[in-house]
């Protein structure tokens, strides 16, 4: 057969969602943001709440994040998205109301934030991006930040005495009775990419059942803030922080 | 058992080269161009179309969405 013959829209199997928009992402070559972008896009389309989904950006590399998804969205102070997806969620009950954040937005300056957001269990998806690093200001520690992993702030290795341990936040978060769903997933192989994305979708799901806080975590690489190529990345991450950051589902109920 | 032959359509100036897909494809149908796009990447191509399958795992992996995977069904 032809290759013209096949490109035809009844035979496409992977395709740009038109959630997401023109405007290029402006992410480094391989970076997870641009992946979970695209599966939180694809779970918009497809069950079909373009019109009832508003998201909460964070500060970090995803700042401009209302830039590449076609849903209303707004942005908040370093940290405190879940605070102000509180207000949306409470303020428009009918509304599938989710935040994105990444380690250093979410495990640091806003983890008071989280916490109680989740303790208050708002009905609300938390898209979680954890990088080990802040990528955003240049490759700094994050709390998620392994022991011994450089850093532009850790570069002989982070060490507990001096920096303290890295935080398994999700763990903490899965404690906490008002969340219903906690999940933690990766994006480094189709596989483990198609599992985030119905995971996402479950998250998204459960707004209509109301039951409490869903939660995603993604392990995802910074090629650029670690100082590897996208695919030593991706190798780096299940070589080490796999180990941590165990992939799988923490509460579900 | 039904055989499925695909390709692969690269949104060329919109990649960046960053290779994943050309590690994803389980057939090794991509790789990165020797010339460069508009923004200077060696985008992804096919090297070899005719191994390819449509089974997807470069459009799913691609961080841009710059892959359109298409297939049918080999007569
Ligand atoms: C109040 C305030 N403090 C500090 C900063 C500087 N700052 C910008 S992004 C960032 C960290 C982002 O890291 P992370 O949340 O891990 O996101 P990533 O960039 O890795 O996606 C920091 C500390 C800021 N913008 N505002």
């Amino acid at each position: 057969m032809e290759v013209n013959e096949m490109i035809k829209p009844e035979n496409l199997v992977v395709g740009r969602t038109s959630v997401l928009k023109e405007c290029p992402m402006h992410y480094c070559p391989g970076c997870t943001h641009g992946v979970v972008h695209k599966l939180i896009a694809e779970v918009v389309e497809e069950m079909g709440i373009q019109d009832s989904t508003i998201g909460v950006c964070p500060v970090g590399c995803s700042v401009f994040m209302y830039n590449y998804m076609d849903v209303d969205m707004a942005e908040a102070a370093h940290g405190r998205a879940p605070a102000v997806a509180t207000a949306i969620s409470r303020l428009n009950p009918d509304k599938y109301v989710f935040t994105y954040q990444g380690d250093g937005d979410m495990a640091s300056i806003g983890c008071a934030e989280i916490m109680h957001a989740c303790n208050r269990g708002e009905n609300i998806v938390v898209i979680f991006i954890n990088n080990a690093i802040y990528g955003m200001t240049g490759g700094q520690m994050a709390p998620t930040t392994l022991l011994g992993q450089i850093t532009a702030t850790t570069p002989y290795g982070r060490e507990p005495k001096l920096h303290g341990y890295p935080l398994q936040i999700t763990e903490l978060i899965a404690q906490l009775p008002g969340t219903c769903y906690v999940t933690r997933q990766s994006a480094d192989t189709p596989a483990a990419i198609r599992k985030t994305k119905a995971a996402i979708k479950k998250a998204f799901m459960n707004t209509r059942r109301g039951v409490g806080t869903s939660y995603v975590e993604v392990v995802g690489t910074c090629a650029s803030g670690w100082k590897l190529s996208p695919e030593n990345a991706n190798e780096w991450m299940r070589q080490n922080m796999f180990e941590k950051y165990p992939v799988g589902d923490l509460k579900d109920i | 058992m039904a055989k499925f032959i695909g390709t692969v359509v690269v949104d060329k100036d919109r990649c960046k080269g960053c290779n994943l897909c050309v590690v994803a494809c389980p057939l090794k149908v991509l790789e990165l161009s020797v010339g460069v796009n508009v923004k200077g990447y060696h985008y992804a191509e096919m090297k070899s179309p005719d191994s390819c399958i449509g089974c997807g795992s470069c459009g799913v992996v691609c961080p841009d969405a710059v892959l359109s995977v298409y297939r049918v069904k080999a007569e």
